[in-house]
């Protein structure tokens, strides 16, 4: 199951910075979405906001109908905790650096949350943990600690800690920008497998340009906080229709 | 006589030998108090650590103020205070638990600010990880924070017990019967403080090696698996 995002007339700030202005963006269930533009433009923020780990503080933002702030709720989130954790039940994110558990093996990263969160038995989370991890072509990686892998796998690990928290958006910040060239491929076809088979919204932050034309439903530019320019993969990339655009994207795919 | 044991003056030698015996009670009163100094400093410290990270000022304001306090004070006065102040108010204390508490605190705002280092060295990103799990707070500091904390602040810990030990004579200023001031006794008796106190010193420099033998294989012991990484 997937689930639709909207956000209206959002404002975010960084004490007197604004980082997000009169941010509106409509995102339908099982929709995937990348967010492209230049750095400091606020993509990232969109993600972490909708991740319950950046606070917003003007606006209105809505996962499945439910609103973010609640009518009474006080700052930074305005709401209450458990009405985030509820929200962030929906919501699951891949970070640039993984941030797996680095003192625990991979199955039991895999495992702690369900077991935690989601109240499931060792044996039924350790079940969905190791099919996973074959998913993500490391079957055989269970006992390894985060340290012993490659950043390829430590991400692809990391997709499948996600998943196993079974949400219905997921949102990768820059999945593949703290890879070794040699490593980013086979995340991305971990990312698009995902895209083609799972019930998954998904938002996604990328400098992969060719990666975001393949799989996305949609391509929003960003610029100052704002989404200047938004559409189809190939309208964005072979029609952009701002200058903003066309100069963003003639400087990343021939510089 | 003292505590029952003869003292024999006949040679330096023997009367080391006489008195060990006594030094040794001592020794016992100077091991309790520092492993329930410890085991307060420990504890006490850790619920100071967090109690300063909450977000609620009401809290952190006052628990900071208690941890300057101890740890920008003297020993000593805390020592006497407690011990001669609050009798006062209707409050007494054997002086063991008196001085043990005394030491314990001053210990654990020390430790506190050795816990705060070892939390705010944890990258921003294995809080946000947690929080992106959805685990509760609760949860993300029991399997995730200190399991990786802990191992890194051991060796400062282990430095405060031996510093700790090394302060437990104090004790004996509020009429505790440890080593310090039972060889006081010795002298007072003997006019020969000469042995006594070299005793004292060497049960003293054993014991700091002890400890640290046992600190560097509990340090050795204790899983470091990933925790070095990043």
């Amino acid at each position: 199951m997937s689930a639709s995002i909207e956000f209206n007339q959002l404002h975010k700030r960084y004490g007197a910075h604004p980082v997000l202005r009169d941010f509106d963006l409509k995102v339908q269930a099982g929709e995937t979405v990348t967010l492209i533009g230049p750095s400091g433009s606020g993509k990232s923020t969109v993600l972490r906001i909708l991740m319950t780990l950046e606070p917003f503080q003007e606006g209105c933002l809505t996962l499945d109908g439910i609103s973010y702030h609640q009518p009474h709720g006080k700052p930074p989130f305005f709401a209450s905790d458990v009405h985030l954790h509820k929200v962030r039940a929906k919501v699951g994110m891949v970070f640039q650096s993984f941030n797996l558990f680095p003192h625990m093996t991979v199955l039991r990263n895999l495992v702690e949350a369900p077991t935690a969160v989601l109240g499931l038995s060792r044996d039924e989370a350790e079940g969905r943990a190791v099919e996973l991890l074959h998913m993500v072509g490391l079957s055989d990686k269970a006992k390894a600690y985060p340290g012993q892998l490659s950043g390829g796998q430590q991400q692809r690990v990391a997709i499948a800690r996600a998943l196993a928290m079974r949400p219905q958006v997921l949102l990768f910040d820059e999945p593949t920008s703290a890879l070794d060239p040699e490593l980013v491929g086979e995340v991305l076809s971990v990312i698009r497998s995902l895209a083609h088979e799972h019930d998954l919204t998904m938002l996604m932050v990328t400098h992969e340009m060719r990666f975001a034309r393949e799989i996305s439903d949609r391509v929003c530019f960003f610029e100052g906080g704002r989404i200047v320019e938004q559409g189809k993969p190939d309208q964005i990339f072979n029609a952009p229709e701002q200058e903003r655009t066309k100069r963003f994207l003639s400087s990343v795919l021939n510089g | 006589m003292i505590l029952g044991h003869e003292l024999v003056m006949s040679s330096s030698a023997a009367f080391a030998w006489s008195i060990l015996p006594i030094l040794l009670i001592g020794l016992r009163t100077t091991l309790l108090a520092m492993f329930a100094g410890f085991v307060i400093a420990v504890v006490v410290g850790m619920v100071f650590a967090l109690m300063r990270r909450s977000q609620w000022k009401i809290v952190t304001w006052p628990v900071g103020f208690v941890v300057e306090f101890l740890r920008n004070t003297p020993l000593l006065m805390q020592l006497f205070f407690l011990y001669f102040v609050l009798p006062e108010f209707g409050v007494t204390l054997p002086a063991f638990w008196t001085g043990t508490t005394v030491l314990g605190l001053q210990y654990a705002a020390y430790m506190s600010e050795v816990y705060r280092a070892g939390l705010d060295a944890l990258p921003k990103g294995q809080w946000e990880a947690a929080t992106a799990l959805n685990l509760s707070k609760t949860r993300t500091y029991r399997t995730v924070v200190l399991p990786q904390m802990i191992p890194r602040v051991l060796p400062a810990l282990g430095n405060y017990l031996i510093s700790m030990m090394k302060d437990t004579p104090v004790l004996s200023t509020i009429t505790v019967v440890e080593m310090l001031n039972l060889a006081n006794r010795i002298g007072d008796r003997t006019f020969e403080y000469l042995v006594p106190l070299s005793l004292v010193g060497a049960i003293f420099f054993v014991l700091t090696c002890v400890c640290s033998a046992l600190l560097r294989g509990l340090e050795r012991f204790v899983p470091q698996k990933g925790i070095a990484l990043r």
